[in-house]
């Protein structure tokens, strides 16, 4: 990891840290809890996106098994909640090279859809076969290690902001390493990867993985903070959200995707005194924004300083 | 000139300050509370006249006074029909706005998810959805009561109803939401109890265009009687499909058909459809007696009168919700506490637009299967049957 | 049984027809533009509720109301394109695609908020009792969904292979540069193409609306299954897009009819999934005809 990388980490999350003290509000921080659950889902497809160059419209199918997988284990099967949040990521790792070793094949629109149709699918076996089918199951128990469980919105937002730094930390290095590079080149041309004597599908296919193991955790512990899931929360409208999160933070950078969850998450909340008409306010900022920062917030933010920071050294 | 500007200055400044005088004379600190309503997404059916019953209700009750002088201030929030936003909107409305009470949410599923947080918060919630998970256990469910009647009640009144016609073999067709899936539900367990048996059981998504298919299906099973669960469009499209089949078996609807609208979308096609309806949709052909009567007619005339449309049986859901929290909050005030024991121990023999209430520390809904009556659509119109 | 048989065929044909429809919508953008457009669900919404409003609530005479339609829905198509395509040079597909998405969004708060969230209805265009053949029924309706359908399909068909501007527009997607140096005015025709898809995708919800309804958040779910239709033909092919949307729509309801109707929409994907491992260019398209375009 390069200083400049480590510095933005630790001031970011050091800030994310302090934000407790100074918020007293539960409201505030629960915003925080699920910006950071969206965080994880987000992360992953910006890795899956922006650096091996795949689009994936079916994150919500990874997130659901997430939730579903280790719900069910910890409710029906009395596994402890973290044995099921890992038996839930391994099934999802599963589910993801079923799904990509046939679709990873497909380009552009194809995959898209492809993926689409995985996560429809698994809306629907939720939808059917899941506990409690269309209305959900509740009663699910929250995240709790050694015998203590973690309830307090205060604790949770830590527990889970403290994921998202861990994870966060694995990402950063992974992109910055040389299979950080090597996805960077495939991202740009596959042919002149296959050529050095890369094995692509098999990094494609990794990389699909990771992106599921995300989303996958990250349905898990959604569940195991709301204790309560329907499979509503996991249809074709999630992935597009997180899809919307990258795109909006910026696709090519790691941050985007973490400033486009919480961008993405809190703009409704902020929106709530327009009541009914928030849906139109939403989409017109949306528009905008996607209009307007082309590139995403990260990078043209990150630009804006570079161009300041020049400045005064031109000027010296 | 100048005297004169002086004067009129000073009549100003004095009536303002009689006005001012008067307005804190008056304004006791209002008592909030908290709505929560899918007023958009799939369940805004639920959450559209249930937010505008709360609008209306506020405005008559503080045009008559408030609540022993204090203003009544209901905060809706949007859930936009999904848990998160559920979850999010009572955290707001109990930390940012200290409500003493939260109403709704419009669906089970978010109703679900803030159980743990109303008991966490120590507040009651007043759900305006018909799950039983809702309130039961009733341990686990201290602060939680609901206003709808069990889905199950209104899959009795059914079954009783077919039993009396002699009907034993249904097919039935539910939409694959929450609600068809609730209905879906009680409609198997009660079906033994009833000499019932259900040959066909199809399902439907909420946005499908035509239902033929799911219809011919259950005619071909040898069913006597087609039972639809749905709201929204759904239904209007299988009645109309039902009725271009010519299926020769009645078509039974569940309690969300209680909608003049309903009849004309579906037109010709609803003539002889049959479903169990809760009394706020038939006000107007009940005996005066009836001790729900006058409280129907006025809530369904003021709702139509301001807002152009039917209230329907889910308006009436935040109507008795709003009601029993007015009423406990005028009885004992703005203790959380006690206003949950008041709703708890007083709420008997309490009319209200779903039936007559009896809540009770063992059942925190308060209503059984008299609270509907069976209602079939005859020439564009309800009427009762016997 | 082979009554039971028809009649699943006909309620598979009536979905079909819609998903087709929608489908070709696609088509029409993506050929002159490569973008996908994912609002494409939300002109059929506006076809059926503008189309109501023009018939039910002015009371305007079948034809006027019709052409009313489809001069406003064109007119909606045309304001999308010029105040968020246009603007952007040279935009990156993904981003367009997700602008697409957000101009949905729009497009759905503006509806709510003009028609409310009810559904609307019309009387068919034809009053009568539904047909039948050997006892399997279909409604008047639906044979003038199939036929307007198909309708569009040869009007497209001739637009797009015997007239230059229709050319011109096939030219713009395949190679934007070559087709401006060869005289093409690009930006036009990506105009064009935005007006005649709203167009389209009004036609289907005016002929739709009085079988299925119409109310202002149906327009995801018809996206989300033309945008199927239109990758299992191929996405550019029309004639592809019509079969997709028929099969997906047949699938559906045999699935429904013999299967289970609960996971219907599951196993038309399941389908979709496995035609394109096979065939990853969808069924209409070949391989050398994809490698043509970039996205």
């Amino acid at each position: 990891m390069k200083k400049e990388d480590f510095m933005v980490f630790i001031v970011f999350f050091i800030f994310v840290g302090l934000l407790p003290l100074f918020i007293e509000s539960n409201y505030a921080l629960t915003i925080g809890i699920f910006s950071g659950i969206n965080a994880l889902v987000a992360i992953g497809l910006c890795i899956l996106m922006g650096y091996a160059g795949q689009v994936s419209l079916g994150q919500a199918g990874f997130y659901g098994i997430g939730a579903y997988v280790s719900s069910i284990l910890s409710v029906y099967y009395g596994f402890p909640v973290i044995l099921g949040i890992l038996s839930a990521m391994i099934v999802s790792a599963i589910a993801a090279v079923v799904l990509a070793v046939p679709a990873l094949r497909l380009k552009g629109h194809y995959l898209a859809v492809a993926t689409l149709g995985f996560g429809e699918i698994i809306y629907v076996i939720l939808n059917e076969w899941g506990p409690g089918g269309p209305s959900g199951f509740g009663d699910i128990p929250h995240f709790n290690i050694a015998g203590y469980s973690i309830q307090t919105t205060k604790e949770s937002f830590y527990f889970i902001w403290i994921i998202v730094a861990i994870v966060m930390l694995y990402s950063i290095n992974l992109t910055k390493s040389n299979t950080g590079r090597i996805l960077r080149a495939m991202h740009d041309s596959d042919t002149a990867c296959e050529a050095i004597g890369i094995n692509v599908p098999l990094l494609k296919i990794k990389v699909f993985i990771l992106s599921a193991l995300y989303a996958s955790l990250a349905g898990s512990l959604y569940s195991h903070y709301v204790t309560f899931i329907s499979p509503s929360s996991f249809s074709l409208f999630y992935s597009i959200l997180i899809l919307m999160m990258v795109i909006v933070g910026g696709s090519k950078n790691l941050w985007g995707a973490v400033a486009g969850a919480i961008v993405i998450t809190v703009l409704p909340e902020l929106l709530r005194k327009f009541q009914e008409l928030d849906i139109l306010v939403y989409g017109f900022i949306l528009t905008l924004t996607l209009m307007f920062f082309r590139k995403g917030l990260v990078p043209i933010i990150s630009e804006k300083i570079k161009n300041v920071r020049g400045y005064k050294f031109a000027k010296h | 000139m100048k005297k004169a500007g002086a004067v009129f200055v000073l009549i100003v400044l004095g009536l303002a300050s009689v006005f001012l005088f008067l307005q804190n004379a008056e304004a006791k600190e209002p008592y909030k509370i908290g709505a929560v309503f899918a007023v958009t997404g799939p369940a805004s059916f639920l959450g559209e006249p249930e937010k505008n019953t709360a609008l209306m209700l506020q405005e008559q009750i503080n045009k008559a006074g408030g609540i022993n002088g204090h203003p009544l201030e209901i905060i809706i929030e949007d859930t936009k029909s999904d848990e998160t936003q559920a979850v999010l909107s009572a955290k707001k409305l109990l930390e940012n706005d200290k409500v003493l009470a939260i109403i709704g949410p419009s669906t089970t599923g978010e109703s679900m998810a803030l159980v743990p947080i109303m008991n966490n918060a120590k507040t009651p919630l007043i759900s305006c959805a018909a799950g039983a998970p809702i309130t039961m256990p009733v341990k686990e469910r201290y602060w939680i009561f609901k206003t709808p009647q069990y889905d199950t009640s209104a899959v009795e009144a059914i079954y009783g109803y077919m039993k009396k016609q002699g009907i034993s073999k249904v097919g039935i067709i539910t939409i694959s939401t929450g609600f068809g899936d609730a209905g879906r539900k009680a409609l198997h367990d009660m079906a033994p109890k009833y000499g019932i048996t259900i040959t066909a059981d199809e399902k439907y998504g909420p946005k499908d265009s035509d239902m033929t298919t799911q219809l011919t299906k259950i005619k071909a099973s040898g069913a006597r009687a087609v039972i639809n669960w749905s709201v929204g469009p759904g239904q209007v499209i299988v009645t109309k499909n039902w009725s271009a089949l010519k299926m020769g078996i009645p078509l039974y609807q569940s309690h969300g058909w209680g909608s003049k609208k309903n009849i004309e979308l579906a037109g010709k096609a609803a003539e002889g459809v049959i479903a169990p309806l809760g009394r706020l949709v038939v006000w107007d052909k009940l005996p005066d007696k009836h001790p729900q009567k006058a409280l129907l007619k006025k809530y369904t005339q003021d709702y139509e009168a301001k807002y152009k449309g039917e209230p329907g049986t889910f308006g009436g859901h935040a109507y008795d919700s709003i009601m029993m929290i007015v009423e406990a909050l005028k009885k004992v005030g703005p203790d959380k506490k006690k206003i949950r024991d008041y709703i708890e121990t007083k709420i008997k023999k309490w009319p209200g637009t779903g039936g007559i209430f009896n809540m009770s520390p063992e059942d925190h809904c308060g209503l059984d299967k008299t609270a509907f009556e069976m209602v079939v659509v005859k020439n564009g119109d309800w009427e009762i049957l016997k | 049984m082979l009554t039971v048989f028809l009649q699943f065929l006909f309620s598979g044909l009536t979905i079909g027809a819609v998903y087709a429809l929608v489908g070709i919508g696609f088509n029409i953008i993506y050929n002159s533009t490569s973008i996908i457009n994912l609002a494409q669900g939300e002109f059929v919404v506006i076809g059926g509720l503008l189309m109501w409003f023009f018939s039910e609530s002015l009371k305007l005479p079948f034809f006027a109301a019709v052409l009313c339609t489809l001069i406003s829905s064109g007119l909606v198509g045309l304001l999308i394109e010029r105040l968020t395509i246009k603007p952007l040079k040279n935009p990156d597909l993904l981003l367009m695609i997700m602008i697409t998405i957000s101009v949905s969004i729009v497009l759905r708060g503006v509806l709510m908020f003009l028609f409310g969230k009810e559904p609307y209805v019309y009387p068919p265009f034809t009053e009568g009792e539904p047909i039948n053949i050997y006892g399997a029924i279909i409604q008047q309706q639906t044979l003038w969904v199939i036929s307007i359908t198909l309708f569009c399909i040869i009007l497209l068909f001739l637009f797009f292979k015997r007239t230059i501007t229709g050319k011109a527009m096939l030219a713009c997607a395949v190679n934007p540069t070559a087709a401006k140096l060869a005289g093409v005015n690009v930006s036009k025709m990506v105009m064009l193409s935005f007006i005649l898809s709203a167009i389209v995708g009004a036609i289907g919800g005016m002929t739709i609306t009085p079988i299925s309804l119409m109310e202002y958040d149906k327009g995801p779910m018809l996206s989300v299954k033309g945008f199927c239709a239109a990758i299992m033909g191929g996405l550019g092919s029309n004639r592809g897009a019509v079969i997709g949307g028929f099969i997906i729509g047949i699938l559906e309801s045999m699935t429904a009819g013999y299967v289970h109707s609960g996971l219907k929409d599951a196993v038309a994907l399941v389908i979709l999934l496995l035609i394109l491992f096979f065939k990853p260019s969808g069924i209409f398209i070949t391989k050398s005809m994809s490698q043509l375009r970039k996205f």
